[in-house]
């Protein structure tokens, strides 16, 4: 069960082995999480990270899945909860595409699109069910800033999380009063390895940094968790920027 | 969707709530056979944590198993285990007839005092509450039982304190206490130091049958932990003026205010260190003072819904005992919660006398401290993890009625007799299906997470 301060004794992570994961994980651990079901598509990797996980304590599985083929969100959803009550899922499935190279090329875009946004968004729908029936539970989803205006130098990606967020939290306001909720995160910049050869905004953030304000905004009960905080107020702005005066801004 | 007092760990849950003792027993059996779904009791919901739900199970609400039999000559009475405390002293206390022990509200039922055997301010003289039931009727998944301390000892005390998780008591026979009148004599002193508010509770308390403190927590250094100290005992008939002794056992007034769920909470560093230096002010020594018992006992129960205050994130209330000969662990808490930034609305210190038998059961001889902890300060959460280990050193405990984030391993070194308690559920409880979202998160019983 989630204590008073929202820490969990269970989590289910779909994603496991991104950055933001393993350190999301390393806290919920440290915080007293006892037992993790963690999903990735590289199995090589979701073990490396079981195995660092279980020498902190936790009773952990895993389960493979590949989120390009949307029809086994469902199922892997299932496996998770077959082991019994998660406190916390998180989604922290994703992957960076490429611009402009993928913008026009149709698979990629379908790719894009599937890994952001069709098999997450998915995988929430069962993972509501799954909550609701327990009675108690939160969905931490891993949007970004890059969905809430979308731009020009990474709208593929952009706008599959805007999808992504947009179903997530419209999810959660299905979800009063069942017990279940549903968070989304929005960081900024995070230097990653999904982020790897890209260079830095001034704002970048880290992947223990972004782990550090989600376990923070889940005590907060805020509804979406901004990583860093300040970007609320920035990208705020940025949504109020006129049509014509955003498509000339450089990125 | 049900949440404890302190509203920081909602759930949802199916809701019965049973008119007869045979609905209870129905839905016991019914889930017994079927051995799927986990069910608790609940009274009030005054418990602070997640005492009180299920989620995603059944929830037996007992409030309308509220009758209050015939009080004997000799002061027992049958009681319903969904009957408040507020009820009961309607009925008993214009017939003479005051509770044996009553915690800060008069609105808890008889069933969650058994559960958590309560404590009032006359801990120190006369025990927790389940050391004045003579018997109860309990309803468990493999049938109802009729248990006193005398028939069944291990289910009893299992059962006093035990949370709900050794069965739905349906009704209890308790043993009033005869008062002349519904007044109290009040003593008050007012201490500039923790050592002294200390002291007069050790003198107090040889000459007063109830007595409790007020603490300020937000005095530092040399007034760290100031305080007020009340002590009192029941008035007698002919001590009364001619205005009150005309009616005499007029039981207290309801609650006349209610505050609803305020959009964010009022409880900051500004308002708590204002409240508290006020109260102090308006508190100074006084002697003698008649007081109406429900003014006296149940101050809070004036404004209904006061946990509304906190805002939607709620509030902890973090209470726990250590031994008669460790009183510094209190200073020190309240060092750690000043350093933390964590505002503390309430802090209520009180010393016990000798505790009872039950496993579970909170009290023990020494001191307690029971702390209004808003949800908010990034440190409290670590700086009640000190205070655990603080307390758990000590040889001390922490109250699973306020309990709402403790660690199951902490929680079963500061209760050693767990085991005594599994041992005695597994006798009615098999299958385990009495759970709550508190005996998940604190893994009492079997495969619960």
């Amino acid at each position: 069960m989630n204590d008073a301060f929202a820490r969990p004794a269970s989590v289910l992570v779909l994603g496991a082995t991104s950055d933001i994961a393993r350190a999301l994980l390393d806290r919920l651990v440290e915080d007293g999480c006892t037992h993790a079901v963690l999903a990735a598509r590289d199995e090589r990797r979701l073990e490396e990270v079981a195995a660092e996980l279980r020498a902190a304590g936790p009773t952990v599985s895993t389960l493979a899945f590949d989120a390009t083929e949307v029809g086994s969100a469902c199922s892997v959803v299932d496996a998770g909860f077959a082991g019994g009550r998660i406190d916390l899922v998180v989604v922290a499935v994703g992957l960076l595409c490429d611009q402009p190279e993928d913008e026009r090329d149709p698979e990629r875009v379908a790719r894009c699109v599937a890994v952001n946004f069709a098999w997450p968004a998915a995988a929430l729908a069962r993972v509501a069910d799954h909550l609701a029936r327990q009675g108690s539970g939160r969905a931490v989803v891993l949007s970004s800033v890059a969905g809430v205006r979308v731009r020009r130098s990474n709208f593929v990606y952009g706008s599959a999380k805007a999808g992504l967020d947009a179903y997530a939290r419209t999810l959660d306001q299905t979800l009063a009063g069942t017990g279940a909720g549903i968070t989304v995160v929005r960081p900024g910049f995070v230097v990653s390895k999904m982020t790897a050869g890209r260079t830095a905004p001034p704002i970048a953030t880290t992947p223990e940094a972004v782990a550090r304000d989600v376990v923070a905004g889940l005590e907060r009960r805020s509804a979406v968790i901004w990583s860093p905080r300040s970007l609320a107020a920035l990208f705020t702005a940025l949504r109020l920027v006129p049509e014509p005066l955003w498509r000339r801004l450089p990125f | 969707m049900l949440s404890g007092w302190g509203r920081t760990s909602p759930s949802a849950a199916r809701v019965l709530v049973p008119t007869d003792d045979d609905q209870v027993v129905e839905a016991l059996n019914e889930r017994a056979s079927r051995g799927d779904e986990a069910v608790i009791p609940r009274g009030l919901g005054r418990s602070y944590g997640d005492a009180a739900q299920c989620a995603g199970g059944l929830v037996i609400q007992t409030t309308g198993l509220d009758r209050v039999g015939e009080i004997s000559r000799d002061g027992t009475v049958e009681v319903g285990a969904g009957t408040s405390l507020a009820a009961l002293l309607r009925a008993a206390l214009p017939e003479g007839w005051f509770v044996p022990v009553t915690p800060g509200t008069r609105q808890v039922t008889l069933g969650g005092a058994i559960a958590a055997d309560i404590h009032g301010k006359n801990h120190h003289r006369d025990g927790s509450f389940c050391r004045h039931v003579v018997s109860m009727t309990l309803a468990t998944p493999t049938g109802v039982h009729e248990v006193s301390a005398e028939s069944d000892p291990d289910l009893f005390w299992a059962t006093a304190g035990g949370m709900g998780l050794t069965g739905v008591v349906l009704r209890a026979r308790i043993r009033l206490r005869p008062v002349e009148t519904a007044w109290m004599w009040v003593d008050t002193e007012r201490h500039r130091r923790l050592d002294d508010v200390l002291e007069a509770l050790v003198r107090l308390d040889t000459t007063h049958a109830y007595s409790v403190a007020w603490l300020d927590c937000s005095a530092r250094g040399a007034a760290l932990g100031r305080g007020v100290v009340d002590a009192g005992d029941h008035a007698l008939l002919a001590e009364l003026g001619p205005a009150v002794r005309r009616d005499p056992l007029a039981p207290p007034a309801e609650a006349r205010l209610h505050v609803p769920t305020l959009p964010t909470s009022l409880v900051n560093r500004a308002s708590v260190a204002a409240f508290n230096r006020l109260w102090y002010a308006t508190h100074p020594t006084r002697p003698g003072r008649l007081q109406h018992l429900g003014g006296f006992f149940h101050p809070l129960d004036a404004v209904s819904g006061w946990n509304g205050v906190f805002g939607p994130r709620g509030f902890v209330q973090y209470q726990f005992v250590v031994p008669p000969e460790r009183p510094e662990v209190i200073g020190r808490a309240l060092e750690r919660l000043q350093r933390a930034s964590a505002p503390c609305s309430m802090a209520v210190l009180k010393r016990f006398g000798p505790g009872d038998p039950g496993p579970l059961s909170f009290p023990m001889a020494g001191w307690t401290l029971a702390l209004d902890l808003p949800i908010g300060p990034p440190d409290l959460r670590p700086a009640l993890r000190t205070l655990d280990h603080l307390v758990l050193e000590a040889g001390g405990r922490v109250y699973l009625a306020k309990d709402a984030r403790l660690a199951p391993a902490t929680f079963a070194a500061m209760y050693p007799a767990l085991s005594a308690f599994e041992a005695t559920r597994r006798r009615v409880d098999p299958q385990g299906l009495l759970q709550s979202d508190l005996s998940r998160r604190l893994r009492i019983g079997p495969g619960t997470r």
